[in-house]
């Protein structure tokens, strides 16, 4: 039998995945190409394709969930994003989707910056580290959060790099993002009323959702 | 190796069997700048091809496979090569669509190969053998799209092959782009490794070292060259299993012994071995084997795009799905990674998958049901699109 593979990381497998997708789902207009990195089984690409006439395609890193999705007639390659968006040339999607992969990636950094360099935009989840009861855990136990998004312990996680949404849009002005849009969800993927204010969202804020672009 | 196969008494091949087949009298020019003329095509299908022309399948065989895709062999009578996958209700259903297969030019099953007859230039009529000009995977595609186009089908929805079928595939898709809706190359590769061109070097050299081979021209005395083709196929056959599967299959095990006895002992595999090597022989052509490994072994697609493997591909619209298996030493996972990352560069739509497997190169024509569940969904989507 082959053994697994130690060295493949494990997914951070959101939970209410078709919310969160639905909410990028409405990020993208009919007719898009998109790539959606680490798009799972299909579920965002299956719904692109026939709501939206989208030419869309995935990469992912679990074998089986690639061979499901190709099973579904997707376009679905197996891969990883720190490995294999450099193939893609510049421009060949108007939507590069990194769907709550970017904090398990070796390089974000430069994940995000392939994807504004293979898409005109980019569509970026992840859940936000700075939300409250991730910082009340550690400032009362001492010990790292565990919460219910970030549900493993630290030793097993495959969550390396977890960051706030103030980080995320540190980066992007580091590196010349323009933040066309940003949302902030709770857990069930339902928007939340903290628009007006980075630091309450950043705060109250489970999951954060992101548009970009280069700037110019 | 150390042990031949037993001596054989094979007088001459199997009697003759007629094959279905179209001859072309214009012939085919060829990448060698020589001219075969005419070329014979041998074929099969199955299933119905539909009003538009539209749901044709083609089918390309490996390098000892031949067009007896999904019916019992006409000379071995045993199940047809790849009816794990094709036939009524399989991932290529002939249900629905109208699959082609066709013997590849060189080959030995009815098209035009260094078996068959010519007339050379004393008038006389007499085998090709080894005047048989040397052809590439893109001269075999070629004969196939002179039949293609006179069963006149305009488009092919899917064209499949694994191993050596999945190099002609990609030169399918790379020559004749606007004829492929869908390209399926499995368990191949886009050149061919110096390790493979090794392992073809041995059995050619097997082949070469068999008196009876007699520099090709073997068919003047009936006798073929059937201990050297043996071992070609035996060595061939380590290459396409797995040490896996070679340890699960036979292990250590002897034959009609449970221990050593150092007389005489023959271990399983070995038996194994020989049976294939021994099969073989009735049904393939020395001179034929000789021909189709150089071909493979010419097989360079970056090469013949000037050294940019993308570029055979560039604005291609075919969607392709790309399959390896995980223990196939012969055609490896990280093969079928450089193609995937090149059709990446064209912008092409491509899915692939790496099935885990421990069957080695064989798995593709075996019972695999991601395998099947994956390369049955591509075509199913790949038929939405083309509007069947």
């Amino acid at each position: 039998m082959p053994v697994p593979d130690p060295s493949t990381p494990i997914r951070y497998v959101a939970k209410n995945m078709r919310l969160d997708l639905r909410l990028i789902a409405e990020m993208i207009p009919p007719g898009a190409r998109v790539l959606d990195i680490g798009c799972g089984d299909g579920a965002l690409l299956e719904h692109l394709t026939r709501e939206k006439g989208a030419d869309a395609r995935g990469i992912e890193i679990d074998m089986a969930q690639a061979t499901a999705a190709v099973a579904q007639g997707l376009a679905v390659i197996h891969g990883d994003a720190d490995n294999d968006l450099a193939f893609y040339p510049d421009g060949a999607f108007d939507y590069v989707v990194l769907s709550r992969t970017i904090h398990a990636v070796e390089k974000p950094r430069e994940v995000l910056r392939q994807m504004l360099r293979i898409g005109r935009h980019a569509i970026v989840s992840f859940p936000n580290f700075g939300h409250w009861e991730v910082r009340m855990k550690l400032l009362l136990t001492g010990r790292m959060p565990m919460t219910e998004t970030w549900g493993r312990p630290w030793h097993e996680t495959p969550n390396i790099h977890p960051c706030t949404l103030l980080d995320f849009f540190d980066l992007c002005a580091m590196d010349g993002y323009t933040v066309e849009r940003w949302l902030a969800v709770d857990e069930r993927g339902l928007k939340a009323p903290w628009e007006r204010s980075i630091r309450l969202a950043n705060l109250f804020g489970e999951q954060a959702l992101f548009q970009l672009r280069r700037a110019g | 190796m150390t042990q031949s196969p037993a001596p054989q008494t094979v007088e001459s091949a199997a009697a003759p069997v007629q094959h279905q087949a179209v001859t072309f009298p214009e012939g085919l020019a060829l990448d060698c700048g020589a001219v075969i003329a005419p070329v014979t095509v041998a074929y099969r299908t199955y299933g119905q091809l539909d009003a538009a022309r539209g749901n044709a399948v083609l089918i390309c065989h490996a390098l000892t496979g031949d067009q007896y895709v999904a019916e019992p062999h006409p000379i071995t009578g045993k199940p047809g090569w790849w009816e794990a996958v094709v036939g009524p209700g399989k991932p290529v259903d002939t249900d629905r669509f109208f699959v082609i297969c066709a013997n590849v030019l060189g080959g030995c099953m009815g098209s035009t190969g260094p078996r068959e007859m010519m007339t050379d230039a004393g008038g006389q009529t007499r085998p090709w053998g080894t005047d048989f000009p040397s052809i590439t995977i893109r001269d075999m595609v070629r004969a196939q799209k002179l039949l293609v186009s006179h069963l006149g089908i305009p488009r092919l929805l899917a064209v499949i092959g694994g191993s050596m079928g999945g190099m002609q595939v990609l030169e399918w898709a790379a020559t004749f782009p606007e004829m492929v809706f869908a390209a399926a190359p499995i368990a191949t590769a886009t050149h061919h490794s110096a390790q493979n061109i090794a392992f073809h070097e041995v059995g050619r050299a097997a082949i070469h070292s068999d008196p009876d081979w007699k520099g090709g021209r073997y068919w003047e005395d009936g006798r073929i060259p059937a201990r050297g083709l043996s071992v070609a196929r035996m060595v061939a056959h380590i290459t396409y299993l797995s040490e896996q599967a070679l340890s699960r299959k036979f292990g250590r095990r002897l034959r009609g012994a449970s221990a050593l006895t150092f007389l005489e002992d023959v271990f399983e595999v070995e038996s194994y071995l020989r049976h294939q090597g021994s099969t073989f022989v009735r049904r393939f052509d020395a001179n034929s084997y000789l021909t189709i490994t150089r071909a493979m072994d010419y097989f360079d697609m970056a090469a013949e795009h000037g050294g940019n493997l993308a570029a055979a591909f560039r604005g291609t619209g075919t969607r392709f799905f790309v399959a390896s298996f995980d223990s196939d030493w012969l055609f490896p996972t990280a093969e079928s990674r450089i193609l995937v990352r090149a059709l990446n560069a064209a912008a092409a739509n491509v899915s692939f998958v790496e099935i885990a497997s421990d069957k080695g190169h064989d798995a593709f024509l075996l019972d695999e049901p991601d395998f099947h569940a994956a390369l049955g969904g591509f075509l199913r989507g790949a038929a939405e699109r083309a509007g069947l």
